[in-house]
């Protein structure tokens, strides 16, 4: 990184305070792919020059995963410990880099006892388009190009966000193409529920796999998501149908990132 | 008056029988688990007049909607007409409300309409169902029942119709012989055609009428109490299954508030615990799970829009909600059956986890919620596999090995993988 991503113990040791503290969650931090995902995002937050800051080694598990495999106490364990790192630092207003943080954090902390304004980052990229802070310009231009997006269930079924992501990609004056199962009839990428974390039960055909074969079914040159998990099946399933040349994956953050030159 | 005392008592018999049955199933219902959902009373009003009344989730499959539309619609306002049928029979009169004039012209001769559309919506339905190889309609879960339930009815509600608009052609033709007590009455823009049909004697005539007046009300009856048996439940129950529906957004799953005090105080040992009900966790038969679960159970249409849009289902593995629905029905209707004859408390040695819905069905599950979205009448499959994760995790310890690992990782890592939580902010340090 060309600049110092700001740790929230470190902004207390100077007795300040973010204006939005960036959740970058396992995924981002751990997964290599995903990693230039979270360090685009702080391209985005450094670019437009809003006081954040990361948890660092300081955050944990969300417990996401946890909750939807059905252990309720691991979950909680998780929840209430962060719950009082955010308390701690009297955390107001979060961006989270994957929906299924954004979810947990959103939907069911409050329960919990910790209540903060979430937002998905496609939804900040979309509050910062419309303020006129990113314009998708001075970098590579996606102009013409065809690209497709992927509605992550998290973000688009599980809590309605279908514009926000759409928004980045209009600016683009790329040409759109929605899939055949897109919105809130979208298809799974078949790593929720903590199937990630496991080999599929038997079937005919991996779930990535459909969802891939629908995807290029509109001959896209970009697949867009937001979701890190979304990222690596997409990947994988491009990758499976030898189809990494043409056919480029890619985080709404990082196209954002590309068109406006960061 | 011989005729009236039949009526009397035939009706008394079924409204009786219905009732019995009906209850049965309310209070197989009530074996769930309590959940609040009286909250925000209005927007619970809204949704159902939105999803139920309004058909909104119907618009989807614009066809289907169009003619599912017909049916709901001609079901609803024909029922005015049982009115009249029901005081009729009582007292003997014939067409009571002749009075109205032009207005009473108005509503026969929409029934009339409406019947007719029912009528050919139905006969297209059963082709659509039996002859067109439809997706939605097979499954493992759609044995010989539920395939016959749904030509049953398609089946009665013809011969209904059918009947209906013979009573009506009957009856024209009556009066315009001027016969007895077959008062010039009524617009009939369908039956018109049917009475060159029927023969010309009164007295055939006026077994016509009689007879299909008495199927017509004999066959409502009927259809009154098979619904108790029948996924057409759904046309009395969609009403409660959507106004006591989830209004959280789909991706909040609940916190055990069981679970929160024993956290809290794991973390903190001075806490101290507020009272909950002692119970397992999660769901291991029909009864843990919660009473708008079994109500949704019992409203299901087994319709399989959720299976179809299933990514489990889709790629050929066994997760099927729509089957998840049908075993939770089957699982309370078959306890509700051991209490009445055992009584309360019988174990069968059977629950609804392995014996019908088994874990590799749970396991496959994304929860993406495509199936609640695609649920016309708003039920959620998910929360009741969510349930049966809950036990199989909590109380049994048995999740896939790698689910299990990953456990693991986050209690010791703080992380689904095995990386040190001293790393998690490598990220920063790379270009
Ligand atoms: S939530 Fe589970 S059961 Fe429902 S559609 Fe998704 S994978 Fe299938
Ligand atoms: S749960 Fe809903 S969508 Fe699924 S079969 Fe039943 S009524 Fe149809």
């Amino acid at each position: 990184m060309e600049f110092k991503v700001p740790t929230m113990a470190e902004l207390m040791a100077a007795g300040e305070e973010p204006e939005i503290l960036f959740w970058v969650g396992c995924a981002g931090s751990y997964d290599e792919r995903a990693q230039r995902i979270t360090r685009d995002i702080c391209k985005i937050l450094h670019h437009v020059g809003v006081k954040y800051a990361v948890l660092g080694t300081e955050e944990s598990c969300t417990g996401d995963p946890a909750k939807r495999a059905g252990n309720e106490f691991l979950f909680q364990m998780q929840a209430i410990t962060n719950i009082e790192v955010l308390n701690g630092y009297n955390i107001k207003k979060i961006v989270t880099g994957c929906p299924h943080c954004f979810n947990t954090i959103k939907n069911e902390y409050p329960g919990l006892g910790g209540t903060y304004d979430v937002i998905h980052h496609t939804q900040l990229i979309q509050d910062l388009i419309n303020e006129g802070k990113l314009k998708a310009e001075g970098g590579e231009s996606f102009k013409g190009k065809k690209i497709t997006y992927h509605d992550p269930c998290y973000l688009g079924r599980g809590n309605g966000i279908y514009e926000a992501p759409r928004k980045a990609l209009e600016v683009l004056d790329a040409q759109l193409v929605e899939m055949k199962r897109c919105k809130s009839n979208g298809l799974c990428c078949g790593a929720g529920g903590a199937q990630m974390f496991k080999e599929p039960e038997k079937g005919n055909k991996d779930i990535n796999i459909e969802r891939i074969d629908e995807a290029l079914e509109t001959n896209p040159q970009v697949i867009a998501s937001g979701c890190p998990f979304c990222m690596t099946m997409l990947s994988d399933g491009v990758k499976l149908k030898d189809k990494e040349q043409e056919v480029k994956v890619l985080d709404i953050a990082e196209i954002t990132v590309r068109a406006n030159g960061l | 008056m011989v005729a009236q005392i039949i009526f009397l008592l035939f009706t008394i018999a079924a409204i009786a029988l219905f009732t019995f049955n009906f209850r049965k199933i309310i209070r197989n219902i009530r074996l769930g688990k309590s959940v609040d959902r009286n909250d925000q009373p209005i927007k619970r009003l809204m949704t159902m007049l939105r999803v139920a009344f309004g058909q909104s989730k119907m618009v989807i499959r614009p066809i289907t909607a169009f003619l599912h539309f017909f049916v709901y619609i001609g079901f609803v306002i024909i029922n005015i007409e049982v009115l009249e049928i029901m005081i009729d029979g009582i007292f003997g009169t014939h067409r009571i409300f002749h009075g109205l004039g032009g207005l009473y012209n108005f509503l026969i001769g929409s029934f009339e309409i409406l019947a007719f559309t029912v009528w050919l919506a139905c006969i297209i339905f059963l082709i659509r169902r039996n002859v067109l190889n439809i997706k939605r309609f097979k499954g493992v879960e759609m044995t010989s029942w539920p395939k016959s339930d749904a030509n049953y009815i398609l089946i009665t509600e013809i011969l209904l119709m059918t009947a209906f608009l013979l009573m009506n052609a009957a009856d024209l033709k009556l009066q315009m012989l001027g016969v007895g007590h077959y008062v010039s009455a009524g617009a009939f823009p369908m039956s018109q055609y049917l009475i060159n049909l029927l023969p010309s004697t009164e007295n055939a005539l006026i077994i016509i009428e009689r007879s299909a007046w008495w199927f017509h009300i004999i066959g409502i009856l009927a259809f009154l109490n098979y619904l108790p048996y029948s996924k057409h439940f759904h046309i009395l129950f969609a009403f409660p299954n959507t106004y006591f529906s989830n209004l959280e957004p789909k991706g909040e799953f609940t916190n055990m508030a069981s679970v929160t005090n024993e956290v809290k105080a794991m973390l903190d040992p001075s806490f101290v615990p507020a009272e909950t009900e002692p119970g397992k966790f999660g769901a291991k038969d029909a009864t843990d799970l919660s009473w708008v679960n079994l109500m949704s159970a019992y409203t299901c249409t087994e319709c399989g829009r959720c299976t179809s849009v299933c990514p489990a289902n889709i790629t050929g593995k066994l997760l099927s909600p729509r089957k998840i629905m049908m075993d939770t029905r089957d699982r309370i209707t078959e306890i509700g059956k051991n209490i009445d004859k055992h009584g309360e408390g019988h174990e069968d040695g059977k629950s609804l986890l392995d014996n019908y819905i088994s874990r590799e069905e749970i396991w496959a599950c994304t929860s993406c919620n495509a199936c609640v979205e695609a649920c016309p009448i708003n039920i959620d499959p998910l929360q009741i596999i969510m349930e049966l994760r809950r036990f199989a995790v909590m109380e049994e310890s048995q999740a896939p090995a790698s689910i299990n690992a990953m456990l693991g990782n986050i209690e010791n890592n703080q992380a689904p993988w095995k990386y040190s939580p001293a790393d998690r902010f490598n990220w920063a340090d790379e270009k």
